[in-house]
């Protein structure tokens, strides 16, 4: 017999992303005969999917290992990234269940729009080459922007989704063609293969590519100068979709950026470090100036999204493995600060209306004493005050652009963190120092679930942080 | 006990207070007393651990003593604790301010009972951890954690004002603060270490001492507070409720120049004799600027806060005169402070609790119908202006004396910061004690109660003993003082003949 042999390539390293993919089929398949009645178990099955595929990626052993022809890797630094992301999805599930019920929005789309945008994430997290990295990208987006607009019959829903979607695109193909230029002055797409390709020089044509590409991917991040988007989206999506655009794609994003900056340009840091000093400065800037006016809780966040996305990015600045754990430790600690002021926003609720302003956190530390002191921790978090866990994201990504040199970025991110901790100290003020408003309706379980946890580890951080460090240290560490 | 020495102990027992606390139930009559004596239990209890550590404590060597050391967040960034001669009296000084600050609240502070005395609780954690950190980080994690309970405390229990000062304290304080977090990452990188007794050895470049050195001054010139920036504290403490004045006066401030003992003059010697004339000159316009200041206020708590600014000015004098009398002057004038003007917080306290108002004019002739609260009052003020036979006189003198060796020039000029503090402190006690008892509001005013004549008599006895007798302060510091002269001597020795055997060209 002759049979032609077919080999197949190692799938293994690939375990979560294809529980994800074969689970989501059933889901839909479920989802399509059930019909409207399917959404709690599509729901549940999401969650379960993402639970498994958590246990997947923390089952990983983290030594360096490539397959599909190098284009996707596993490593510390993967593991690490998708475990941040899939905890992220898990939380926005356990947000979006009441609100959704409530808004009479609760269809079993979202769940597996949901668990399709992770699969999208978690590619982009090991991506290896600039094809499998704008697979992940798209996945991620496509699904990203319909979920944006999910509450269809609301104009600022679906205006958000529009909005998205139009400049997703544009910022897509700017990344895209960026990696066509990488790719036709060095001839490959691989990252490892560009490395050997450059041999530590760039041509105008690279810096041409290499501008294009920061270009998309600070868009991804909602980075000073392509951040516009990001108060519309965040404001015009449910709050939930909101939550779940401010943890987990930030988590992909910048798992993605720093792939590509370390993985495929790490011997051109002259080129791409000044791009990304300025982004940093400009989004810490922007994100604490701009967020000092807003009433609206919803656009807050989303200046304050812009303004973290600078101070992690002071790690990547800094170009080097202390960097990069400054990254890491900075996502770590944001997701939970995120997910926990999320959460406490979603509780804002009486009488079947959703309450959005500052003004309505009014005196919550008498009516709700408990979620006014978790939502008091994440805003003296955000500010980085010491003991929460927010002064170690900043600590570590600042410790790491000391020692790279970059005083001044260090100097402006320290100064606009002051200015930033004026409007997050606005917050403790209202609900601490104003009188109080009529109070809520009690918290729905799932909402106590995050914030119960994303407390912990914001609060208590302190006492023990070295396992989340050490393991954001061992990320660091595959990338180099 | 559970591998803790007695220094966690200190950080661990206020904080199972302010758990504790946090479990009683609905805000209730019951339920505030409840939080009142356990605040004062844990208080009293944290106060004696304190005297515990004091008594396995050797005041006669330099060495850091009760030292424990847990892992942290790195090999080089540890959980280390220790005490020396510098920290150990402002470590019992905290303790020993506590339990007053939570009796002048007993009843003054009736809303919110709970969470008031829990950020008490919490802020003397942190005060506590400020003073016995041997690690730059855990020093800079105390140091700002204070912010946010003396924020709430402010904002949430103080004056009419109190949201604009609770803002400006905290914004002021952090400002400083995070150019300090800067420097210590960059000490981080060149040592390999942010432990202090081996950054205390280490010797960084002169060069790099000096933008070290600004950027901890310009977190503990704000801290002291110095001029110029010493405005947020007269807002602070007008609008802080009594015992936040209390603490601010007599333990907050203290950490600026306790970070200047500790960082600023061992780790950067050399700047630290470059910068000397400027923190001179600082140190001097804030005595007589300020104290002048203090001669114009109508309230009497802006005074009391002016005349802080005023006698910090003489602690940056005395520790930046670089010697032992200078230093020791500076230390133990750190000490009789935070007892004297914490008194007179507790004390305008008092009388504020009666009437509701502050303001200088609103009194008078107060001895007729409060002969106790007159006498203590005169205790306090004698201690303020430096009267000898006070505590206050001790540090001063010491401080001036170490200024006249240092500079005479600047000594002439801070000696009319006295005259000065004596003018202002002696007109504000005849404006509201002596005179005639003419406004109607006051006639039925009351005398010191039981409650506080407990907190007030301590406060009297230590002034004065302290005053005669100071010689168990300045022996606990004598040691550590010695090794840091020493240390300093060297360290500038050495870079004097290493400028000087360098050849002309390459300097």
């Amino acid at each position: 017999m002759n049979a032609a042999q077919i080999v197949l390539p190692a799938l293994g390293p690939a375990l979560p992303e294809l529980i994800l993919s074969l689970g989501v089929l059933v889901l839909i398949l479920y989802g399509a005969f059930r019909g409207e009645r399917s959404a709690e178990g599509v729901n549940v099955g999401a969650l379960i999917l993402l639970v498994v595929a958590l246990f997947a990626v923390m089952s990983q052993s983290g030594a360096k290992v490539t397959t599909l022809n190098g284009s996707f890797i596993v490593d510390n630094f993967s593991k690490v990234m998708k475990a941040l992301i899939l905890i992220g999805s898990a939380a926005t599930i356990l947000l979006s269940r009441d609100y959704f019920q409530r808004a009479r929005i609760d269809r079993f789309e979202f769940p597996i729009l949901l668990v399709l945008c992770t699969i999208g994430m978690m590619v982009m997290a090991s991506a290896n080459d600039l094809i499998s990295l704008y697979l992940g990208l798209e996945l991620q987006s496509l699904a990203a922007y319909v979920i944006a607009a999910f509450h269809r019959d609301n104009l600022k829903s679906t205006e958000a989704g529009l909005k998205y979607f139009v400049l997703g695109a544009l910022s897509s193909g700017m990344l895209l063609y960026g990696a066509s230029l990488v790719y036709g002055f060095t001839g490959t797409v691989s990252f490892p293969g560009i490395v050997a390709a450059l041999d530590g020089t760039a041509g105008l044509g690279i810096v041409l590519g290499i501008v294009f590409v920061a270009a998309g991917v600070a868009f991804k991040l909602a980075a000073v100068p392509f951040h516009m988007w990001t108060p519309d989206v965040y404001e015009g999506s449910p709050t939930p979709v909101t939550a779940f655009f401010a943890s987990a794609p930030k988590m992909a994003a910048m798992a993605m950026t720093v792939r590509l900056f370390i993985g495929a340009f790490p011997d051109v840091t002259a080129v791409w470090q000044q791009i990304i000093v300025f982004v940093a400065i400009a989004s810490m800037a922007l994100g604490s100036f701009a967020a000092i006016g807003q009433r609206s809780l919803k656009r807050l966040m989303a200046y304050s999204s812009i303004g973290n996305v600078g101070y992690a990015l002071v790690g990547l600045a800094a170009g080097s493995q202390e960097g990069i754990r400054g990254v890491v430790v900075y996502m770590i600690i944001y997701l939970a600060m995120t997910l926990g002021a999320f959460a406490v926003l979603l509780s804002l609720r009486r009488g079947g209306e959703m309450f959005e302003t500052v003004d309505d956190l009014s005196g919550l530390s008498r009516t709700h004493p408990i979620l006014a002191f978790c939502l008091a921790a994440m805003m003296f978090s955000l500010a980085g005050i010491p003991p929460l866990a927010g002064f170690f994201a900043k600590y570590y990504v600042f410790a790491a652009a000391i020692k790279a040199d970059l005083v001044a970025l260090a100097v402006i991110g320290v100064v606009t963190s002051v200015v930033g901790a004026f409007y997050y100290l606005r917050l403790v003020k209202v609900m601490y120092f104003d009188e109080p408003v009529a109070a809520y309706e009690p918290m729905p379980p799932g909402l106590r679930i995050v914030l119960g946890l994303a407390s912990v580890v914001v609060v208590l951080f302190w006492i023990v942080p070295a396992p989340l460090v050490g393991a954001a240290g061992a990320a660091a560490k595959s990338l180099f | 006990m559970f591998g803790l020495g007695i220094l966690s102990g200190l950080l661990i027992v206020p904080l199972c207070g302010a758990a504790f606390i946090l479990t009683l139930g609905e805000e209730t009559e019951a339920s505030k007393r409840n939080a009142r004596w356990a605040a004062l239990i844990t208080t009293l209890a944290t106060f004696l651990l304190s005297l515990v550590a004091w008594g396995r404590y050797d005041a006669t060597t330099a060495s850091f003593q009760l030292v424990e050391t847990h892992a942290w967040l790195s090999e080089t960034t540890r959980f280390k604790l220790g005490v020396d001669g510098f920290s150990m009296p402002l470590i019992l000084l905290t303790t020993f301010l506590m339990p007053f600050c939570i009796g002048a609240s007993w009843l003054s502070v009736n809303t919110r009972v709970k969470e008031y005395f829990v950020a008490f609780l919490v802020l003397e954690t942190t005060m506590i951890g400020v003073f016995c950190a041997l690690d730059l980080v855990l020093f800079y994690l105390f140091f700002e954690a204070g912010l946010i309970p003396m924020f709430l405390i402010i904002g949430i229990w103080g004056g009419k004002r109190r949201i604009y000062a609770s803002f400006k304290f905290f914004l002021y304080t952090l400002l400083g603060s995070v150019l300090m977090l800067l420097a210590i990452m960059a000490m981080y990188w060149h040592a390999g270490t942010t432990d202090i007794p081996t950054l205390l050895h280490t010797r960084f470049p002169v060069g790099m001492q000096t933008w070290l050195w600004l950027a901890f001054f310009a977190s503990f010139a704000v801290k002291m507070p110095m001029w110029p920036v010493h405005t947020w504290l007269p807002d602070a403490h007008v609008e802080a409720p009594t015992a936040g004045s209390v603490i601010l006066a007599g333990i907050l401030l203290k950490m600026g120049g306790y970070g200047f003992i500790r960082v600023s003059l061992p780790m950067f010697p050399d700047a630290s004799h470059a910068f000397a004339p400027m923190v001179f000159a600082l140190s001097v316009i804030a005595i007589i600027f300020t104290s002048l200041i203090a001669l114009m206020q109508t309230d009497i708590k802006k005074l009391i806060a002016y005349s802080s600014v005023a006698h910090m000015g003489f602690v940056t004098l005395g520790l930046f005169t670089m010697n032992e009398q200078g230093i020791q002057g500076a230390l133990f004038l750190m000490i009789s402070h935070g007892i004297v003007s914490g008194a007179l917080f507790l004390c305008v306290g008092v009388v504020y609790d009666r009437m509701h108002t502050r303001e200088i004019a609103a009194y008078g002739g107060l001895v007729k119908r409060m002969p106790l609260y007159a006498a203590a009052m005169m205790v306090f003020t004698m201690a303020n202006v430096g009267l000898p036979g006070t505590s206050g006189f001790v540090g001063e003198f010491l401080a001036m004396m170490g200024a006249f060796r240092a500079n005479p020039t600047v000594a002439f000029f801070s000696v009319f910061g006295i005259i000065l503090s004596a003018g202002y402190a002696l007109w504000l006690y005849a404006r509201v004690i002596y005179g005639k008892l003419e406004k109607p509001n006051l006639q039925g005013i009351l005398d010191l109660d039981l409650r506080e004549k407990i907190i007030i008599a301590p406060l009297v006895a230590l002034t004065i003993y302290y005053g005669v007798h100071p010689a168990p302060v300045l022996d606990t510091f004598a040691p550590s003082t010695e090794a840091l002269m020493q240390s300093m001597r060297t360290a500038l020795s050495n870079t004097q003949t290493a400028a000087a055997t360098l050849p002309p060209a390459s300097r």
